[in-house]
């Protein structure tokens, strides 16, 4: 799967689009494939406050529990609430209708130091090849 | 062993594989230890009646049975299966992260005893067929009469021209199945293992990872070391206590036992299904009402047969009841279960036409 060039993305596989102070929030298609069939995701409530680095979600497949970290500081504006019924949409389309949360950024330009595309497929990348070494 | 794999559909695919038709695990990180006369006929049967809380003398030649080593206080040094193999020789097979462990257990606890102890761990490589079409699958290739093996009985045969290759109706899965024994050298085993694969092409056969093995093993509620049993919870808390024949004669951890149950049993395992939503996992701690720690979660998944969130824990002899609600900590938040009838899953047996 191809990682949208717009997205920024962390170390932790998560994935934040941003339009000005508006920014939506999923992990990567990696981290979908990592984890396996998602059966059960707990999303923060409106209004929450996210602080960059500390998790405020968590996804969980049959096999294990990964917690998911804020790419940014904001405040939860919509939490995706058909991942209540549906968890596995964040397997069919985790750069999608697959996403976690809505936020309100607090510093628009804390995202421009995030990976891009490239260097985050060049980071999984060498994570795969360790992992096949 | 992987955790899933990709091509079979990662672990729920795995998983219902071997509900609705077959899987294949690559199971040859097991033990083996096979028991049997030094000098005189006897001295095999008294060493294994020592060692194992079951009765080995109850066995025929060619019969199985579950069974577990314990340390003098009850507790579990590992559970294993007992097969005898002749008239006084038995194979132990074991768990692979105890494998030292019991080997040592086994070797100083046998000393006094007329016996050759042997570990055949790696002369062998167990392969586990699991499903209930595992037997048409595996018919293909055996010249033996699989249907004559009946569930914890084991025979000995030629499969994929292997002679006497020892074919066990037993598994992990709670589902019917068998396990066979083949020569561990790789070509060998990797021929047996592609041999399978191909056999089992039509009814869909797929190998299958610790993942699926976990969650089948759960929902049927076998134990897992470290979890449901370890060297700190007893028989009579582990609720295997039919395993475990108290009026054999003596063996180790049979005065343990006694000493235990004068005490009396504070803690017993539990079934439990998730009544709120949230997924109970290995560890969490079990608290009452108020938020107080009764106990603790040994195993918990979603169950991909059931689809609900089921667990298994450990909590107080009077909150053990059917239907008792409790609460499972989840990330800091109570979350609400009921305790279970277990085991979750139970196969249908096919009822025999003889």
């Amino acid at each position: 799967m191809a990682y949208p060039t717009q997205y920024r993305y962390t170390k932790e596989h998560e994935w934040i689009e941003a339009k000005g102070a508006a920014a939506t929030i999923g992990i990567t298609d990696y981290a979908q494939h990592e984890l396996g069939d998602v059966v059960f995701v707990e999303l923060p409530k409106v209004g929450a406050a996210l602080t960059a680095g500390k998790t405020f979600s968590s996804v969980e497949s049959v096999k294990a529990v990964s917690e998911i970290y804020a790419p940014a500081n904001g405040q939860v504006t919509e939490a995706n609430a058909t991942l209540q019924d549906k968890p596995e949409t964040i397997n069919s389309d985790p750069h999608g209708a697959g996403w976690l949360v809505k936020i309100k950024l607090a510093n628009p330009a804390d995202v421009n130091g995030l990976m891009d595309a490239a260097a985050y497929e060049a980071y999984i990348a060498e994570k795969q090849k360790e992992a096949s070494a | 062993m992987p955790v899933e794999y990709p091509s079979s559909g990662g672990l729920v695919g795995e998983h219902k594989a071997v509900r609705g038709g077959v899987g294949i695990f690559d199971v040859s990180h097991m033990g083996d230890i096979r028991i049997h006369t030094a000098k005189e006929p006897g001295g095999a049967l008294r060493a294994v009646q020592h060692l194992a809380m079951n009765d080995a003398s109850k066995l025929a030649i060619g019969q199985a049975q579950y069974s577990a080593m314990l340390y003098p206080q009850g507790t579990f040094v590992d559970d294993v299966i007992v097969h005898r193999l002749g008239e006084d020789d038995y194979l132990l097979v074991i768990n692979a992260g105890t494998r030292e462990k019991d080997m040592d257990w086994v070797r100083k606890n046998t000393a006094g005893f007329d016996c050759v102890v042997e570990e055949l761990s790696d002369s062998y490589t167990q392969l586990a067929i699991q499903g209930p079409v595992a037997v048409d699958v595996l018919s293909k290739l055996t010249d033996v009469n699989l249907d004559a093996v009946k569930n914890y009985w084991f025979t000995h045969g030629t499969v994929c021209g292997l002679k006497d290759t020892l074919i066990a109706r037993t598994g992990y899965t709670g589902e019917d199945g068998f396990e066979i024994y083949v020569p561990s050298d790789v070509a060998t085993s990797e021929r047996v293992w592609n041999a399978v694969m191909e056999a089992g092409k039509e009814n869909g056969i797929v190998p299958c990872g610790l993942g699926a093995r976990n969650t089948l093993r759960l929902e049927s509620k076998m134990a897992l070391y470290e979890h449901e049993i370890s060297d700190t919870i007893n028989v009579w808390e582990s609720g295997l206590e039919r395993y475990c024949k108290m009026d054999k004669g003596d063996f180790l951890g049979r005065a343990g036992l006694e000493k235990a149950w004068a005490a009396g049993v504070t803690r017993t395992l539990v079934g439990l299904e998730m009544v709120e939503r949230g997924i109970a996992r290995d560890g969490y701690r079990m608290v009452d009402e108020n938020g107080n720690a009764i106990g603790v979660v040994t195993s918990g998944s979603p169950s991909p047969t059931l689809c609900k969130n089921i667990a298994l824990a450990y909590v107080p002899p009077e909150k053990a009841e059917i239907g008792t609600a409790t609460y499972v900590e989840i990330r800091g938040q109570r979350c609400k279960a009921q305790v279970v009838a277990t085991p979750f899953y139970k196969r249908v047996r096919k009822t025999s036409a003889k």
